[in-house]
Formats: C-alpha cells, sequence, structure tokens
C-alpha cells in the first residue's frame, strides 16, 4: 500500500465526453420501444395464444426431448471429435487418413440426408448380424429395435457434428506451442498422456467459444429430426399445435422464446467453462493464490504436509 | 573410443564415461547440421558447449534426449545406445516405450522455459514423478517442495508460471527436470530469453546443482559460467568441433583462430 502523501497532488483530470454516444443511445431506445409497442399492440401475434402454450405438457416435453437430443449427440460428438483430431496428429498413418476420411465425409453431405438415412436404415438392414464373413453368424437383432427414432435422431445429429468438431479441435490443438509436447516428452511422458494431460487442456481455452457456437447450433439443428422421423422436439411439437390452432405465429413465438432460454442457460455454462480452462493464463492476477501456505505447513511439520497440502494446495 | 576431452577432466582417467558421443552426424534435409562430433562427459563432469548461432550445438544437445534422431554415429548414455537398438549389426528404431523410458533418465531446460501454463508451479514439477513413475501425489508433493526450496522459490508453490519472472520460471523449469530425478541434465541457452538482472538467480542455481555432483551438459553464451563451474569446454563451429579442454585455459588461450575471435566477440 502506497500511504498518501499531503503534499502528494493526485491528478483529477477531466475525462473527454462523449456526447454522440447518449444521442445513440436514445436512438436505439426509441427503435426498441417502438418495436415492444408494434408487438404488444398488434393483435395478430394473439399473445393470449402464446400464453396458453408456452407452457403446455406438450410444449415442455419438446424442450425436454429437445435438450436430450442436443447434450447426448454433442457429448457423441465430442467424443469423436477428440479421438478424430488425436489421430489426425498421430505418427500412425493409418490414423490420419481414417481421420481425414470421416471429416470429408461426414462434413461433405447434408446432414438432412444422413439423418434420413439413419432413419430408414431398418428398410436397408432389417437385421443386424455379427458373424464370420460368409461364414456362420453369432449375433443378431431387429434393426428397428436396436436403432429407434431416438437412436437414429441422436447417432445422425452427433457424427455429423463430430466431423465440424474434430476440425475445431484439431486446431485448438495446433494453436499449443511445440515446446509444449518437447517439455513433456522430455520428461519421458508417452504422447497419448502429453496430449491428454498437457496439450489438450491448453487447447481447450481455443476449443471451448467455437464449441459453445456449435452446440447453440445443435440446438437449432434438432429441428431437422423429422427426416428421421422424430416427432417430440420443440420445433415438431409447436409446428403441430400451430396446424391445430390455425395460429402458426405465436406457436413459432413459443419455440423461439424456448430456444432462447436454452441458449441463455447454455451461455452460463460456457462462462464458467471457459473460466475453468483458462486459469492460469487469463486474468491471471486474479488467479487464487496462497503463496506461503504450503511452503510454511511444510517445514513446520514435514509429516502433515502430505495430508494439509492436498486440501490446501488448490488443484 | 576417441576421447578428445578427458585430459581436462578433473574426473579421474579411466572412469567410464556417462555420455559417449561417436561421430555423429546430423541432416536437416540437405543442411548438414552436425558434421562428425565426437565427445565424452565422465559421471560428475560439467561440460560447457560454446559457439556461434547455427553451430549445431542446441542440435546436438536435443540429440542426446531425442527431440531430434541423428543420421549417422552413436550416442551412448549409461552405455545405453539412445535411440536404437543394435541387433546382429543392424540398427532398429525403439518405440515409443523405450524412447520415453531413455528420456526419464535424462532432464532438460530450454530457453523458453516451457512450463506447463495451466499448472501452478507445484504442479509442474509433481506432473511428471506421479503420472511417469507413478509416485503417490504426497511423496511427490514433498520432493517437489524441497526442489522448489533448492531453487529459492518455496514461496511461489501455488503460482501460475505467467505470475512468475522469467527467471523464476526457469527455475522451476530446473526443479521439474530433476523431479524425475535423471542422471544427466541438459540445459539448452538456459538464460539466453532472461532479462540481464535475471541470469545471475538461474547461474547460481546451476552451480549449487554442479557442486552437488550432478553430471550436465550446458549449452550457453555465458563464458563466466564456463570458466568458474565448467570441467571441460567445448567449442563449436560449422557443425563440428573446433576445440575442446579446460575452461580456464581455452578462454585464456584459444588455440584456434575461429575460438579467438568468437571469444573475442563474446568476452
Amino acid at each position: 500500500m502506497v500511504g498518501k502523501d499531503a503534499s502528494l497532488e493526485l491528478i483529477d483530470a477531466v475525462p473527454v465526453r462523449h456526447p454522440w454516444r447518449w444521442v445513440g443511445a436514445a436512438a436505439i431506445l426509441l427503435a426498441l420501444i417502438l418495436v415492444i409497442q408494434s408487438m404488444t399492440t398488434n393483435p395478430k401475434f394473439y399473445w393470449g395464444t402464446f400464453r396458453t402454450y408456452v407452457f403446455d405438457v406438450l410444449v415442455i416435453q419438446g424442450v425436454g426431448w429437445t435438450l436430450i437430443l442436443t447434450a447426448s449427440s454433442m457429448v457423441i460428438a465430442i467424443v469423436l471429435a477428440i479421438l478424430l483430431a488425436f489421430m489426425r496428429q498421430s505418427d500412425n498413418p493409418l490414423f490420419r487418413y481414417v481421420s481425414w476420411v470421416w471429416v470429408w465425409f461426414f462434413r461433405g453431405t447434408p446432414v438432412y440426408t444422413q439423418l434420413l438415412f439413419w432413419g430408414s436404415i431398418g428398410a436397408l438392414y432389417p437385421k443386424i448380424i455379427v458373424g464370420v464373413p460368409f461364414g456362420p453368424e453369432l449375433f443378431s437383432w431387429d434393426t428397428a429395435t436396436v436403432i429407434n427414432a431416438t437412436v437414429a435422431a441422436i447417432v445422425g445429429l452427433g457424427l455429423n457434428e463430430s466431423a465440424y468438431l474434430a476440425e475445431i479441435f484439431r486446431a485448438g490443438l495446433k494453436s499449443v506451442d511445440n515446446g509444449q509436447m518437447e517439455a513433456a516428452e522430455a520428461l519421458g511422458m508417452r504422447r497419448s498422456k502429453v496430449m491428454w494431460r498437457i496439450i489438450l487442456p491448453q487447447a481447450m481455452r481455443v476449443i471451448i467459444p467455437p464449441t459453445g457456437n456449435e452446440t447453440i447450433g445443435m440446438l437449432k439443428t434438432t429441428s431437422l429430426v423429422l427426416a428421421v422421423p422424430f416427432t417430440l422436439d420443440l420445433t415438431f411439437v409447436t409446428n403441430a399445435l400451430a396446424s391445430r390452432t390455425f395460429l402458426p405465429i405465436p406457436l413459432l413465438m413459443v419455440a423461439a422464446f424456448w430456444y432462447l432460454v436454452i441458449t441463455s442457460v447454455f451461455m452460463v455454462g460456457q462462462f464458467y467453462i471457459e473460466r475453468h480452462f483458462g486459469k492460469g493464463v487469463d486474468n491471471v492476477m486474479k488467479a487464487p493464490v496462497k503463496a506461503t501456505e504450503v511452503a510454511a505447513s511444510a517445514h513446520a511439520n514435514p509429516v502433515k504436509t502430505t495430508d494439509g497440502t492436498t486440501e490446501g494446495g488448490k488443484q | 573410443m576417441t576421447d578428445t576431452t578427458s585430459t581436462a577432466s578433473p574426473v579421474p582417467a579411466g572412469v567410464k564415461p556417462l555420455v559417449d558421443i561417436q561421430g555423429v552426424h546430423k541432416f536437416f534435409g540437405e543442411h548438414h547440421v552436425l558434421k562428425g562430433i565426437d565427445m565424452s562427459v565422465k559421471p560428475g563432469e560439467v561440460s560447457v558447449i560454446i559457439g556461434p548461432s547455427g553451430s549445431g550445438k542446441s542440435t546436438l544437445l536435443r540429440c542426446i534426449n531425442l527431440l531430434e534422431t541423428i543420421s549417422a554415429g552413436r550416442i551412448y548414455v549409461h552405455d545405453a545406445l539412445i535411440g536404437f537398438k543394435e541387433i546382429n549389426g543392424k540398427l532398429h528404431d525403439l518405440n515409443t516405450k523405450q524412447i520415453a523410458g531413455q528420456r526419464r533418465e535424462i532432464g532438460m531446460v530450454f530457453q523458453r522455459f516451457n512450463l506447463f501454463p495451466h499448472k501452478t508451479a507445484l504442479q509442474n514439477v509433481i506432473e511428471a514423478p506421479t503420472q511417469v513413475k507413478r509416485q503417490s501425489k504426497a511423496a511427490a508433493k514433498l520432493k517437489a517442495l524441497e526442489l522448489l526450496e533448492m531453487v529459492g522459490l518455496s514461496d511461489r508453490a501455488n503460482f501460475y508460471p505467467a505470475q512468475l519472472s522469467g527467471g523464476q520460471q526457469q527455475r522451476v523449469a530446473i526443479a521439474r527436470a530433476l523431479a524425475m530425478e535423471p542422471e544427466l541434465m541438459l540445459f539448452d541457452e538456459p538464460t539466453s530469453a532472461l532479462d540481464p538482472e535475471l541470469v545471475g538467480d538461474v547461474l547460481e542455481v546451476m552451480k549449487k546443482l554442479a557442486k552437488s555432483g550432478m553430471t550436465m551438459i550446458v549449452v550457453t553464451h555465458e563464458i563466466g559460467f564456463a570458466r568458474e563451474v565448467g570441467d571441460t569446454l567445448t567449442f563449436m563451429d560449422g557443425g563440428v568441433v573446433v576445440e575442446s579442454g579446460n575452461p580456464r585455459d581455452i578462454i585464456a588461450n584459444p588455440q584456434h583462430d575461429r575460438t579467438k575471435e568468437f571469444l573475442s566477440r563474446v568476452l
């Protein structure tokens, strides 16, 4: 702390004024009021209908299914993307080619087509048979029971997304300085361990923002699952209600409202995930630092330190 | 075994070298970087390599712990052929597991520190012992705190690298390498990226380490360190060893024109 000297004359400068910012703010506020006024007073929005359906059981179930589709397909996509990105950087040429072809195919064909394909796989292959080629069959299942509409929708969305995410993860891995790999390898760490413990956690800083983007994109892409056909998601349900009531606008608003709510929740989650992976790099001066605690306890009682530091030393 | 440096070493003659470099060549594509290097380092010896940039001194160091693969010759550390296995006179590449095993015995300190930025100083030091040697976290921490104490940074254990000065980061990097209890330490221009007033702390730690009997190969521009701590000094230029011997003799009385010229520029 620097003590304030009475003779020290602190600068109290007049800041630069920005009058046009106030004008701009007023204009935007005015526009906003006009939009709100037009929406509330225009009877064709049917806000009463909006209120009737926004918490309707079918709509809430649609929100639930949309969340399930988004979450499970993103989990599949992220797991595959990590694998694909690691494979792409592998010394093994077979891994590199397989990864490249996967991305090429799933990124190169429309997601709608892929969903149609997974929806009709039961027609292409009525039975799934595990056996020796040209030999006896060991197990078999009915395709329709294994790959029902839910599975087809999740697998279709997940595999498609994995191709896009793989490129995001690859960019993230490439953003980490080469010296990190060298330092870790010089310590005798195996490459897979280096990737998992050293490179990927640093790459996550770069990977999270575009992955958040993809997740929010996926939330809306789930509306394409009618191609499977999967008929329980938010868009399908609100469309069905719209054609039943002959009032498409308020039900579009219902869907838009819920997509916006979910997106907002995702953004909050993303903030915390970004903060986690930014530790040591972003806002580093605010990082929790208890400098002397660990060392002091080590000197005081070396045996007890082992327990003391496991909780005291921030992991 | 041609050994041109042994005369200068204080270690008694007849002791087997810990590091034995024989006729090593390295090509990067068409570029011939190392042109037949012979060198040996005895246990406990501090071997300092100096030379102009592009002389191949860093490349030689990187070849010893397999960050680069040699194109010809042999490198032995503790009688083990580095990077290869010789079966019936034919060399076979080591697999990744065997390479990792050889690296465990060799610590390396880099010019640009290369600490893991997402881990605290303490986490940096315990990473390899817990992950590679499978030590318990508690035991690794105790050892790590000793090492951080040794490099004068026990009060910085929970700081992230970005919260440390360059000199502090480099000392953590030294502690991190020592945590694997290597029998050989390689230093690749450890003070070249530091502000002048921070160089001293790092050199102090290296001196302490040398006194403790660690075998060290140090690529540096710090002639003072070479004179004071070095047991042998090797001057490299253009991918060859120009001369090597007792550091004090070479610095006071260089035999080759190229050595004279280089020393006159850095002293």
